[in-house]
């Protein structure tokens, strides 16, 4: 990542939305990473998300661990803050950022390394929590920053740049969210955005831990013959499980949508996710049933996308622990202290 | 340096006479109880304490206890002191063996001339008897059989029968026990009267049978009186709550829960909304320590005050982060209770094994504000002050205290507040002076203190830059530029020398004729006050300097300059305080003597006087 800015001119065509503000204003620095990088495709996913979705940039904090997924929160989103914190521990980070003041959109993005092994502790806890946040995690089943070792993630079978194949069976975080009770569980894939784009605004949108696998192919290491993370391979396995689109109130809703194939699910914002499904009787309010529909397809070779779960009355953090409305970091200080009488009449029971 | 920065803190030492007067010593002696771990002694050991600080007697407490359950060995030591000396002490003049277990050690421990009270419904081995010690036999096992039914209760009453026979023995008034059982089963008036019942089985016993009281004796005074008895731990809580800190996030560790076990319940009952029941504050059980310094970081990047309670297994996982804050610029709070190390070591005992990992901890080149509390009111205090400085500098500040301070119960002055004070949040830009800036940059020192100003997430848009731990300019952009590197870890340095004079100073205690010096910090300061006082009344002036704070300023090195030899006093086997004073002042070694104690239990001034005494001994050879 750079540190170049872009020149500042606004394109006559770039279409200002209902902040005025362009798709520009929601980009960031330049990105570094290969060129082809899967994850620079989800960073402009992200980029037309929260421009689709009129977000104040400086509402927003965006977080991440270490990897080249990591780098992504440099590139969108300029004027918010961002925060590159340590390998695999983002998710504590966030926890206390979402803490200190619940007023801000959290996006978290992070790697299959950064998520599924030296984090896989912090991830899970942070769904535990039910932290209120967007959560992406770029699989590209390697390590890229370090040069192309097998991350967790990594098939059976699927071989390494230099030909050796992985042995160890993978994590799959998509079960492994569904299994910890996740309340908002997803997968897509970075050549995808017409799919990407409804889902992270949802996870956005979600009064919880939002999380969203994001199949995003490494071009450098990970996408040869014998990956099967290489863009050729998830082009070819990916299943999609429903078209999605994600409607906010504030926007007309678009009747282009076949009304027998679709199933409208209300967010708890107000905001609706309009899910079609392919499967006849797919419920995305049903655990068990995604487990065992993605079990099964994967079973097949395939990768089911799609917006996979959702719970949208599950109580996140702030709720689970009765915190006030205010943003913690900014109560006065006389609603903290108890002061000095209080102090003394405490002392007595110490006496 | 004489005549320069002299903090007197604590009152002067009164002369120790009474001590030793064959007619009997008055509120000046020491006993112990040894018992099982999970019997439930520690009421009854509370009791005991609670009550002799409430006939205005000078008192303390130590529990040395086993890092498990149930069953191993425990003991309380209580020391009277009507000088006011706080340290432990190890001349015990009654040990009450109440575990069979440790009848040899306890039997052996007993000074020459001292009592050892024993459950004599079963009979002692006659091989460990001593001649020279007065074995006081009570049948307490037998006697609380017959008086309570059910096991739990016939072993918890016992306890409180040997609270009795020494409230006979001791000449403890047994107004002022009951006064206190009274007071602590207010709810439970059953309980009242089973613990007075099992009172009296001792008391009554020790009465009749024994000549009552002992040479070694209480009589009220009036030294207590706006003294409380408070654990560290619990007093670093009150210092959280009463500087304003929102967010606590923690994984549980001895001898570090208890901060947040308090800082819990002060927070349940000062900051909950009668009404809503909705909190003013966020406490995250994290999952581990790693977590725990991440969610104090993130919380405190985010502007709350944010603090971590942890002991030195969680200080060693936290490096990373710590490395973070401190390059990142990040205000974060963390109690490092020290215990025994290296490794689990042993976690129910004390040390000062963590002052170089705290000092430096993380990889490249860091170094941290630490502040040592010497006793619960400087926990209170140093607490607030730990969140001042962290925003005021922008960094991770280390409150060291260690098992003896945080868990044992002292007497300390009442902890009091001053209203007018407000927390120093350091330099944040406001939206109003985002909007009226050009640009706004993260790490730009303008006035030269090597502090730059920060930014709140969502306040502003001009406030918002990148938070990254890799290398970055003054800009907050990243770079690998080897001047802009420097730049920033120059004034991170810089920053550090400022936060130095911003720091509470060394206590330092002239005596005249002084030639040489001694310096402690923490928990051994009680032990060292009185060992000075000692070693004055044995013909040796030591000038004392007690460390408050890491990194150091003029005065302490000022000190060292002064004095041709100086004790460095400390609980760890490397000597760390010594080692530190030498790399951060250049001080040549030889001048450094190091005295170190590092045992697990906390420091007595017997300890220091002989190992003084050693040392000159072997100078002057
Ligand atoms: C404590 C620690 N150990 C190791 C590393 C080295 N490291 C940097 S990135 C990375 C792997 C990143 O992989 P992933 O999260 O999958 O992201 P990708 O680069 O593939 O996008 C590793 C091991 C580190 N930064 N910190
Ligand atoms: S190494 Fe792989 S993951 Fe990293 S930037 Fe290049 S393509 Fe992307």
């Amino acid at each position: 990542m750079t540190s170049i800015a872009k020149p500042p001119v606004r394109h006559p065509a770039l279409e200002p939305n209902a902040l005025g503000l362009t798709r520009r204003d929601y980009e960031g620095a330049m990105s570094t990473l290969c060129a082809g990088c899967g994850h620079d495709s989800v960073t402009a996913a992200l980029v037309q998300t929260c421009h689709e979705l009129d977000v104040e940039p400086h509402r927003v904090a965006k977080l991440s661990g270490i990897g080249c997924s990591s780098k992504t929160t440099a590139y969108f989103l300029k004027e918010a803050h961002g925060f590159n914190s340590v390998h695999g521990r983002m998710p504590a980070v966030a926890t206390g950022v979402s803490a200190a003041n619940r007023e801000l959109a959290i996006v978290g993005v992070s790697g299959d390394g950064d998520s599924l092994s030296i984090g896989l502790g912090q991830l899970c806890h942070a769904i535990r929590r039910n932290v209120r946040m967007l959560y992406v995690l770029e699989n590209n089943g390697v390590y890229g920053l370090t040069k192309g070792q097998f991350s967790a993630s990594a098939d059976v079978g699927s071989k390494a740049k230099k030909g050796e194949a992985n042995r160890q069976k993978p994590i799959d975080p998509v079960l492994l969210a569904l299994t910890l009770g996740a309340t908002f569980v997803a997968r897509s894939f970075s050549g995808d955005k017409t799919q990407l784009v409804p889902i992270l605004k949802a996870g956005l949108r979600h009064q919880g831990f939002a999380f969203i696998d994001v199949i995003s192919p490494c071009v450098t290491f990970n996408d040869h013959e014998g990956s099967t993370k290489s863009y050729a391979s998830t082009r070819e396995r990916h299943r999609e499980l429903a078209p999605v689109d994600f409607i906010p109130l504030r926007r007309e809703i678009q009747a282009s949508y076949d009304p027998g194939g679709a199933m409208t699910v209300p967010m708890h914002d107000g905001s609706l996710v309009r899910f079609r499904k392919l499967a006849e009787d797919y419920d995305p309010t049903d655990r068990d049933a995604a487990y065992a529909h993605v079990k099964r397809h994967q079973e097949q070779g395939e990768v089911v996308t799609g917006l996979l779960y959702l719970e949208d009355d599950a109580d996140d953090m702030h709720a689970l622990n009765q915190t006030v409305a205010a943003p913690l970091y900014d109560l006065p200080y006389e609603q903290l202290c108890p002061g000095s009488a209080a102090l003394t009449e405490l002392m007595r029971e110490f006496e | 340096m004489r005549g320069a920065r002299v903090a007197r803190l604590f009152p002067e030492s009164p002369s120790s006479n009474g001590r030793h007067d064959d007619g009997g010593r008055v509120n000046d002696f020491a006993f112990k109880v040894g018992t099982v771990n999970g019997t439930g002694s520690a009421s009854a050991n509370s009791l005991l304490l609670q009550s002799i600080f409430r006939m205005g007697i000078p008192v303390c407490g130590k529990n040395v206890f086993p890092s498990n359950i149930q069953g191993l060995p425990t003991w309380y030591e209580i020391r009277v002191s009507r000088d006011g000396w706080t340290a432990r002490t190890p001349d015990f003049d009654l040990i009450v063996a109440m575990n069979p277990a440790t009848h040899e050690r306890d039997i052996a421990e007993v000074r020459s001339g001292g009592w050892l009270l024993h459950d004599s419904s079963w009979p002692l081995d006659a091989a460990l008897l001593r001649d020279d010690v007065t074995f006081i036999g009570i049948p307490l096992g037998r006697m609380c059989v017959e008086a309570f039914s059910g096991g739990r209760e016939r072993t918890l009453m016992k306890n409180i029968a040997y609270a009795g026979a020494l409230a006979a023995l001791l000449d403890i008034d047994l107004e002022v026990v009951k006064e206190s059982i009274r007071a602590e089963f207010a709810k439970k008036p059953k309980l009242i009267d089973s613990n007075f019942r099992a009172l009296h089985l001792g008391y009554d016993y020790a009465r009749e049978h024994f000549a009552c009281p002992l040479p070694i004796r209480l009589e009220r005074m009036d030294a207590t009186r706006g003294h409380v008895l408070l654990d560290g731990n619990t007093a670093a809580a009150l210092g959280c709550l009463y500087a304003g800190a929102t967010v606590g996030a923690w994984y549980p560790i001895t001898p570090a829960t208890s901060l947040m076990d308090a800082f819990g319940r002060f927070c349940a009952r000062y900051r909950v909304d009668a009404e809503t029941g909705e909190r003013r504050y966020c406490i995250v059980q994290a999952e581990d320590e790693l977590a725990a310094a991440g969610v104090v970081i993130g919380a405190g990047w985010a502007g709350a005050r944010a603090f971590t309670p942890t002991a030195g297994p969680g200080i060693s996982l936290m490096g990373e982060f710590i490395g973070l804050a401190y390059y990142t610029e990040i205000p974060a709070v963390f109690f490092d209770v020290q215990r025994t190390g290296p490794s689990t070591g042993m976690p129910t005992r004390t040390q000062q094994g963590d002052l170089l990992s705290v000092a430096y901890a993380s990889h490249g080149d860091t170094k941290h504000v630490a502040l040592f509390p010497s006793d619960p009111g400087e926990c209170f205090r140093f607490a607030v002050e730990a969140f001042d400085l962290a925003e005021r500098f922008q960094t991770p500040v280390f409150v060291v205290s260690d098992l003896d301070i945080g868990m044992n119960d002292w007497m300390i002055p009442a902890l009091t507040w001053d209203d007018a004070y407000r927390p120093d949040r350091g330099e944040v830009v406001t939206a109003e002076q985002l909007a009226a800036m050009q640009r706004f940059s993260r790490y730009l020192d303008v006035d030269g203190d090597g502090v730059a100003a920060r930014s709140l997430p969502g306040v502003h848009p001009r406030g918002a830059y990148f938070t990254r731990g890799s290398g970055h300019d003054k800009h907050a952009a990243y770079t690998e530029d080897a001047d802009a590197y420097r730049e920033v870890v120059d004034r991170l340095a810089l920053k550090l020398a400022t936060a130095a004079k911003a720091v509470p100073a060394p206590e330092i205690r002239e005596r005249e004729g002084a030639e040489m010096g001694i310096i402690a910090l923490g928990g051994c300061h009680g032990a060292v006050l009185e060992a000075v006082e000692r070693l004055a009344g044995e013909g040796i002036a030591l000038d004392y300097m007690r460390i408050r704070a890491f990194p150091f300023d003029a005065p302490v090195e000022d000190f060292l300059r002064a004095h041709d030899r100086v004790f460095v006093v400390e609980q760890n086997r490397d000597g760390q305080l010594r080692s530190l004073l030498q790399l951060e002042t250049g001080i040549a070694g030889d001048r450094l003597l190091s005295l170190r104690d590092y045992g697990g239990v906390p420091l007595s001034a017997r300890a220091v006087v002989e190992g003084v005494m050693a040392q000159l001994a072997e100078v002057a050879a």
